[in-house]
């Protein structure tokens, strides 16, 4: 472990080129990392979301080696660590699932299992950074090519110049793995960035689910996670990606998510947000084959002092393509939720058909929530609706709970967990129940 | 010390609004059915409301009792553990919240001590409970009262208050809208219940449910007060003539 590479603050050529090095990447790796640079360099930071002016970039440390190496038995991580695991219930989680369970500790795969049960299977599971090593043709042909390039966005480009860790999965033709994929991501540095880079390939007729979840202890300082995730379903194969994200409250989580959807194929995105101080997260499917559907479940909780801004990109660019969006978001305090959406119907897309629903739960005259839905249809022959509802948790609904024997409390978390129910009921059991644990958590004191 | 339930000189009013009801006085000791008929808007539902702690009316004095302790001074939460329970007349809609799994946690939570059944034992009993209701088993699994109907909300409470085993249950209009063969079985359900020591006060404006219930005691409600007190025969006065005979003078 080199001494200089625990921590690097400040981005510029000299420390990306060191960052590859460190890594023992090839020459097409580095290319993509200096190109990445010039493209973020070139770009100004967005301005028509939420305000980013508390993230100073050049006080983040872009890459932090962490302590330990990569392990195959839970016994073997750094007692702090194993810890927090035992606290978010992760070898619970295991015991249950018994499926791939890969943890990113800051930035790389250190925890990671059941990977010779779907190597069986001829499915690849590994950190991106081995998949560099290990299947660079594989991975040249889908890393930052079509999907996610460079240019897509700042943050896209900060990450390709950066990029650490993440999750490379790819299922052959045919194959469907039967218990879900989980990994785990986890801030453990102040004042970090995290740029973990995901790419799932499920070809032909082939299935997949991925679950992460994300956390990070409470620090001082901010840190910023801008990872990726490119995903590329194949005729008739079906992938769903479902991401717990709660990160502390002091976190720039400002990710770029994008899968491209042949024929027949389906792609579930389910985001659960809890966290962060800032996020900025639009999954965006492209709909590139005849009959190609994609669902986007989300479900959103803004506390004090959070914004929550989410939304779906769609872009129907074939025939009969569907895409089923519903958005669920609950604002307590100052927290504000945002759905910011784009809906685009190509010319020729004919016979498509988007929904998205977005509904708003605000839990006192403090918390905001908008919705700003972009439409661009070229095709006459589509179907695009949209459908959005602001409320407040009616006083019958509690008085009808605490008749029941609920406390206030009680009956205005149970009115909230049956709002979210829509998404959640599609969370695994155990992330369900971790997720409605923290949303009771949230509700103390939430009601007048 | 059982002594059910006692209200004494209750005069209620809506909040920032007018009085509804102006002294009322009633009485349900353990084991008995009784019940409270009056025209519409004569303060019947405000009478039950108030009772279970709906923070839309104001006490304005009186009191009333459960085995001798205070109600109104008690949030909802706590008179409905001190053993109280209103079968709601509007259907209160909670989308998303399965009513098996509102059930079970209601039930968890009022329970005291030892001996608690297993949710398994709870789930088994629950469905046997909605099969002797003819309540389909697949609205279990539903949101409350989502995409009910109105004869379906109404067996919804009437199974409520068969698992959860109040002292006392409040069943406000719950034969309004219910077809023959339903109001039977809702009718059976409150016999069942008040068998065991538990009682039950049913407001109504028919007369319909008290073909198969008997009361032991007819209240005429009317303008917010008790009119008159009878037994079963004043309920079928009311049927041959309705309530003009209480008629103010």
């Amino acid at each position: 472990m080199s001494k200089i590479f625990q921590e690097v603050r400040g981005l510029n050529e000299g420390v990306v080129r060191q960052l590859s090095n460190e890594k023992g990447e090839p020459e097409w790796m580095l290319k993509k990392r200096l190109y990445s640079l010039s493209v973020f360099e070139s770009k100004p930071l967005p301005t028509w979301g939420p305000d980013l002016s508390g993230l100073d970039l050049n006080d983040l440390a872009y890459y932090v080696k962490p302590p330990a190496q990569t392990t195959h038995d839970i016994n073997g991580l750094p007692e702090n660590l194993r810890k927090t695991f035992d606290a978010l219930g992760i070898p619970e989680a295991e015991r249950d699932f018994l499926a791939g369970n890969g943890a990113m500790y800051q930035s790389e795969v250190i925890y990671e299992r059941m990977k010779d049960q779907l190597m069986k299977q001829g499915v690849l599971f590994m950190s991106t950074d081995e998949a560099v090593k290990e299947h660079p043709e594989l991975l040249q042909k889908y890393f930052m090519t079509r999907c996610v390039p460079p240019t897509y966005h700042k943050f896209a480009a900060l990450n390709g110049a950066v990029w650490s860790g993440g999750t490379f999965l790819y299922v052959p033709r045919g194959v469907k793995v039967q218990m879900p994929v989980q990994v785990f991501f986890l801030f453990d540095h102040p004042s970090m960035g995290q740029f973990e880079h995901t790419v799932i390939v499920a070809e032909e007729g082939a299935s997949v689910e991925y679950i992460e979840g994300c956390s990070a202890p409470e620090y001082l300082k901010g840190g910023l996670h801008a990872g990726v995730m490119e995903i590329f379903v194949g005729k008739g194969a079906r992938v769903r990606v479902t991401t717990i994200q709660n990160w502390s409250k002091n976190v720039y989580n400002l990710v770029t998510k994008r899968a491209i959807v042949e024929e027949e194929g389906k792609m579930e995105w389910v985001e659960a947000s809890l966290g962060s101080k800032v996020t900025m997260l639009y999954p965006a499917s492209v709909l590139s084959g005849r009959g190609a559907r994609a669902e986007h479940l989300y479900v959103s909780l803004a506390s004090e002092g959070q914004v929550l801004d989410t939304g779906a990109k769609i872009t129907h660019a074939a025939p009969n393509t569907s895409a089923y969006v519903v958005s669920k978001s609950i604002c307590k305090g100052n927290g504000r939720a945002t759905y910011r959406g784009l809906v685009r119907v190509n010319p020729g897309a004919k016979g498509s058909v988007s929904s998205v629903k977005c509904d708003s739960l605000l839990l006192d005259s403090a918390s905001s929530t908008a919705t700003f839905p972009a439409e661009e249809v070229y095709d006459e022959d589509s179907d695009v609706s949209h459908e959005a509802s602001a409320g407040k948790i009616a006083e019958e609904q509690l008085f009808y709970l605490m008749s029941r024997g609920f406390s206030r409390e009680e009956a205005a978390a149970l009115v909230v967990r049956g709002f979210m129910e829509p998404v959640t009921k599609k969370i695994p059991l155990e992330y369900a129940v971790e997720f409605n644990r923290i949303v009771d958590l949230e509700m103390k004191g939430a009601v007048g | 010390m059982q002594k059910g339930l006692s209200v004494v000189g209750l005069r209620v009013s809506v909040k920032n609004g007018k009085r509804i009801l102006d002294g009322v006085t009633l009485e349900l000791p353990p084991g008995e059915v009784r019940v409270v008929m009056g025209p519409n808007g004569s303060g019947k539902s405000t009478l039950a409301l108030t009772l279970a702690g709906s923070p839309d009316f104001v006490v304005e004095s009186g009191e009333a009792t459960l085995d001798g302790e205070d109600l109104l001074g008690l949030p909802p939460d706590a008179r409905a553990k001190k053993g109280l329970f209103l079968a709601f007349q509007k259907q209160i809609e909670i989308p998303g919240v399965p009513l098996k799994d509102m059930l079970w946690e209601a039930f968890r939570a009022r329970w005291e001590g030892e001996g608690r059944p297993s949710i398994v034992d709870f789930r088994k009993n629950l469905t046997a409970v909605a099969q002797s209701l003819s309540f389909h088993p697949s609205f279990l699994e539903r949101g409350i009262n989502e995409g009910f109907s109105g004869g379906e909300g109404k067996k919804s409470e009437v199974l409520q208050m068969l698992m959860l085993k109040p002292k006392v249950a409040i069943l406000d209009e719950i034969d309004s809208g219910l077809d023959v063969d339903s109001l039977r079985v809702v009718a059976a359900a409150v016999n069942g219940f008040s068998k065991d020591c538990r009682s039950a006060l049913i407001i109504t404006h028919h007369y319909d449910i008290l073909n198969y219930v008997t009361p032991t005691v007819v209240y005429v409600m009317k303008e917010g007060k008790i009119v008159d007190k009878g037994g079963p025969d004043l309920a079928k006065v009311i049927e041959q003539e309705g309530y003009s005979r209480w008629e103010a003078s």
